[in-house]
């Protein structure tokens, strides 16, 4: 493994570890009545596929996303002070308190499009990803959706139309078996949402999405396929919803020895093993990154608390360009 | 300025535009190989013109044909996307009524959406509730769409081109009805600019208010009228959103009479908007009540005489002028 490769791994460990204690905090947060305006919609538990995809992107790629959107935007460079502040509602936030915790979108470092609506950022990344065609640019777009979405019509329209005109987008499906109440047996015909790729004709893997080695070479390879104009793939990540749905759901649905037992299968967990095995960190190393990420977690949080509220008025700005 | 048709005229503003600037594509089913070998038809042979890379003919997906438009914008292309008839537009409406009308505010105005969407409309050829539903008051009901509906070739054109070139998702309603219809259109760049009504023709009893077909039904009725010694304003709206709320009222508050014209059905359609605009704005100047003349609240039927029965009708103008000029 060479020293580059190395780094890459440290960068993909700190980010982990930071859209980690980014959304603890929010649950701690969410605990607090009146804390947090509306509801927080978590990926405790799916770091390692925002991470692995997005250390597989180039910057001027695009991301599409979805509800649960801290992870991938945080993988991509958002800031993660106007990114709380935001959440609160403010209007320093990144989409002046327009946006909230679930619709954020920061086109400035090419998250360009987040939407709430299941199933509606495959047909989005398809209009992106033809911009870019269009444009003979040499870059692609990667919408992340989940298993829920997979049962949307849209997400067929979307990848039928990908296939046929050979677009750039790489669909990634992190499967974290849950819709909602329902778990994968009641709402999917499959076991295998990227089987589906065979259907339109192009690749699809499965990946272990709680190891982000594996999600990171498969996405190089896929999105690496996707640039060269080979035309769109689909990866489906296999991960698991550590939370409920969003943070007032009790998950009285959830079968407590399923659950223990995806904990134990931490994807942060899983690369600290690999990374104390190497020798590629130490223990006090992983406790300073630790440490490091909660204070500027910290800084991040007294900015959002501080800043002002937008004016009730301003509410009426932003309809027309 | 040269003699064309309501289609032409469509076509001759894409070709303009297109040669302007080529950011613009087209997309939608048929919009470069069609079933119709028709001259009329607004993309009729810019396919050849532009060349599939332009003008691309996209599967039977209206939620994809809509989501390549909003997605495409939102990276600085100019999408135009046809939807083949209005009822169809409910397979596309997720994309176009919560993303491309809400993205914009939802990023605090980081991101536009710049698409035209094309939408054929109308009813009158036994085609169908299914191929024939007036939906406009639905698009106009949503903050973030603009929403325009010509009725002559020279304004298809005019608004058109304002359309494709303004920085916000424009619905433009195309009445099928029309496409044949000849008028005299300006030659190149022209524009006509959004929310602003036409005075089809000045009168000083009664406001006739309309657009689209609706317009030639208004024109009749006004003409019909001016026998009886009734002068009849006849007032084309061409933009339902942004709406000229001003001539709207000062034709109001100049006649004290208003009847509104649609196809759309009446309840909860277009017309209850600019009657309460009217009754909240120029009450005062009211010498009657107003009246709609619009579809009964039913589908679009499909026998020839009942879908007469469910079109307006210069008859049925007459008989709602009629009923609030008596005893004037």
């Amino acid at each position: 493994m060479s020293k580059g490769d190395v780094e890459i791994i440290k960068t993909m460990y700190r980010k982990m570890v930071f859209i980690r204690k980014f959304e603890e905090k929010l649950v701690e947060l969410s605990q607090i009545r009146g804390r947090l305006p509306g509801m927080q919609i978590l990926a405790i538990g799916q770091e390692a596929v925002a991470v692995g995809v997005v250390q597989a992107m180039e910057p001027k790629d695009i991301l599409v996303s979805n509800h649960r959107s801290h992870g991938h935007l945080l993988a991509k460079g958002a800031d993660p002070s106007t990114l709380l502040a935001e959440i609160l509602g403010k209007g320093t936030g990144v989409n002046k308190g327009k946006s909230g915790t679930l619709h954020l979108a920061v086109p400035e470092i090419g998250a360009l499009m987040t939407s709430t609506v299941v199933g509606a950022g495959p047909p989005l990344a398809v209009g992106a990803a033809f911009a870019q065609q269009y444009r003979n640019e040499p870059f692609i777009t990667v919408v992340f959706f989940g298993d829920g979405a997979a049962a949307e019509g849209s997400v067929h329209e979307a990848m039928n139309l990908a296939a046929l005109w050979k677009l750039p987008v790489l669909f990634v499906c992190e499967n974290n078996c849950w819709a909602g109440a329902q778990g994968l047996a009641q709402h999917c015909s499959l076991t295998r949402i990227a089987d589906r790729a065979q259907a339109y004709g192009f690749p699809g893997q499965v990946v272990d999405g709680n190891d982000v080695l594996e999600v990171y070479a498969q996405a190089q390879e896929l999105i690496a396929s996707c640039r060269k104009g080979n035309g769109p793939a689909l990866m489906e990540a296999k991960t698991y919803r550590m939370r409920g749905h969003g943070e007032y759901d009790r998950q009285h649905y959830v079968d407590k020895k399923e659950l223990e037992e995806w904990a134990g299968r931490s994807p942060i967990q899983k690369l600290e093993g690999k990374l104390l095995a190497d020798g590629m960190m130490e223990k006090r190393e992983m406790a300073n990154i630790e440490l490091e990420m909660e204070r500027q977690i910290e800084v991040a949080l007294k900015f959002a608390d501080e800043s002002p509220y937008p004016l009730p008025t301003e509410a009426l700005d932003h309809v027309w360009a | 300025m040269s003699i064309r048709s309501f289609g032409q005229a469509i076509n001759q503003g894409l070709d303009l535009a297109m040669s302007l600037d080529d950011r613009i594509f087209l997309a939608g089913e048929g919009v470069g190989v069609s079933i119709h070998l028709d001259p009329h038809m607004p993309t009729h042979g810019l396919l050849e013109k532009f060349g599939p890379k332009r003008v691309k003919d996209t599967p039977v997906s209206e939620a994809a044909i809509a989501g390549l438009a909003v997605g495409a914008s939102c990276l600085g292309l100019l999408p135009v996307v046809e939807i083949m008839f209005f009822p169809f537009f409910t397979l596309a409406s997720d994309m176009i009524i919560n993303h491309a009308a809400k993205l914009r505010y939802l990023s605090g105005g980081k991101s536009s959406f710049p698409l035209t969407v094309r939408i054929k409309s109308g009813s009158g050829f036994s085609a169908g509730c299914q191929h024939s539903h007036n939906l406009e008051a639905w698009v106009a009901h949503i903050p973030g769409l603009k929403v325009v509906y010509p009725s002559t070739p020279a304004d298809a054109k005019g608004l058109l081109l304002s359309a494709l070139f303004d920085p916000n998702p424009v619905i433009v309603i195309e009445d099928m009805g029309l496409y044949g219809k000849e008028d005299e259109v300006p030659e190149g760049d022209f524009r006509v600019p959004l929310g602003q009504a036409r005075l089809v023709q000045p009168g000083s009893d009664c406001t006739l208010v309309s657009y689209g077909s609706a317009i030639y039904t208004a024109q009749e009725a006004a003409k019909l009228l001016s026998t009886e010694g009734i002068s009849a304003e006849v007032l084309d709206l061409r933009c339902l959103v942004p709406l000229d709320r001003a001539r709207l009222l000062e034709s109001v508050r100049k006649t004290g009479r208003l009847v509104v014209i649609h196809e759309a059905n009446k309840f909860g359609g277009f017309g209850a908007e600019i009657a309460a605009l009217v009754a909240e704005e120029a009450f005062e100047h009211l010498k009657s009540p107003i009246r709609r003349v619009a579809a009964p609240d039913i589908p679009v039927p499909f026998s020839p005489p009942q879908e007469k029965f469910y079109r307006p009708s210069p008859e049925k103008v007459l008989d709602a002028v009629h009923s609030i000029m008596e005893g004037r």
